[in-house]
């Protein structure tokens, strides 16, 4: 212990840098978390959970609600017509997923993404040819649905989501397999930005009642006016 | 003992009032360094136990260490490869095995 005496005064100054890195340190640490942007993340992330807390327990509400409605009520004709019952037969199934050819140094990569049009060009080909019912990812189409590009992700009824895209159609399959497959048709265009499209016919094809809400805030009903466009 | 210890609380005190703070950026170089010297603290310590201790190497190795550990990891980040935790894992590894020869060593004398 004798080489500790002779040395006491180093060790006494390497150690107050050492405390000394040690509250600066700590302090830094303790300001990282007082600041605003920590702050933000922990609030909006608990926000997030209250909201989604919340959610969870109206798709309950709702689902209780409409499980008592569905038991007294006769009217599943009218639901049917308002795309409220869920759907089931023979039809086909797109699967279209986003280009696995690198694009071309100076060409747009854009062009090899999936874009809204693209769906809407296989969705006005598949109801042109007489498709019943269609959804896409789980969505189904009525009237009010709408279909555009969200960022990098599709917004169908409000609902978000990414390729790959699953679009089912009922009605009759090898008419709707040929209105996409025709030549010059969508399914040719589409390859030649070597966008996926895959169509598998099936005689099982489920498609998904419509599960947001409609109303009318500014229709009403009107009498019918003859010549009127 | 004392000595060290009044230095230790001295520079706690100097650390707490005085403004310095670390960026964001450089908080990471600036905990591994701490990390490097306090493990220069327990190996000095350890080399005292053992009555060999220097003071040169000492000092050299405490500043060397710390200096040396942010810029191994400052160049690190620099090259894309992520020696903070190489550093990390080193210096505490090493660091607990000074604790437990110390531990062991004071439990034996008495």
């Amino acid at each position: 212990m004798r080489n500790i005496k002779q040395g006491r005064w180093s060790i006494a100054c390497v150690c107050m840098v050492l405390g000394f890195m040690l509250a600066v340190q700590f302090r830094t640490t303790e300001d990282l978390k007082h600041s605003l942007p920590y702050q933000r993340v922990e609030e909006l992330s608990e926000r997030l959970l209250q909201m989604e807390k919340e959610r969870d327990a109206l798709k309950e509400e709702l689902d209780a609600v409409k499980a008592k409605a569905g038991e007294n009520s006769t009217d599943s004709e009218l639901k049917l017509r308002a795309d409220l019952m869920p759907l089931e037969g023979p039809g086909v199934i797109v699967r279209m997923d986003d280009s696995t050819q690198k694009s071309k140094a100076g060409e747009n990569p854009n062009l090899y993404v999936i874009h809204d049009d693209d769906i809407l060009r296989v969705i006005n080909e598949l109801r042109a040819a007489g498709a019943e019912a269609i959804s896409i990812n789980g969505q189904r189409l009525v009237g009010t649905s709408e279909i555009r590009c969200a960022g990098p992700t599709l917004s169908v009824n409000n609902v978000r989501s990414a390729a790959p895209f699953e679009i089912h159609a009922i009605g009759d399959k090898t008419t709707l397999e040929n209105a996409l497959k025709m030549r010059g048709g969508v399914v040719e265009t589409l390859k030649v930005w070597g966008i996926q499209l895959e169509i598998t016919a099936s005689d099982a094809v489920y498609v998904p009642p419509y599960k947001g809400i409609r109303k009318y805030e500014y229709a009403e009903v009107a009498a019918e006016k003859e010549g009127m466009k | 003992m004392i000595l060290p210890v009044l230095g230790l609380l001295v520079g706690l005190i100097l650390g707490s009032i005085s403004p310095v703070l670390i960026p964001m950026a450089y908080a990471k170089f600036f905990s591994i360094a701490l990390l490097a010297s306090l493990d220069s603290v327990f190996g000095g310590l350890r080399a005292a136990m053992n009555e060999k201790f220097d003071n040169a190497v000492f000092i050299s190795g405490f500043f060397t260490n710390a200096l040396l550990a942010a810029f191994l990891v400052y160049m690190g980040d620099r090259l894309g490869i992520d020696l903070y935790y190489v550093a990390l894992l080193a210096f505490g590894f090493r660091m607990f095995q000074n604790l437990a020869f110390l531990r062991r060593h004071i439990l034996r004398k008495h």
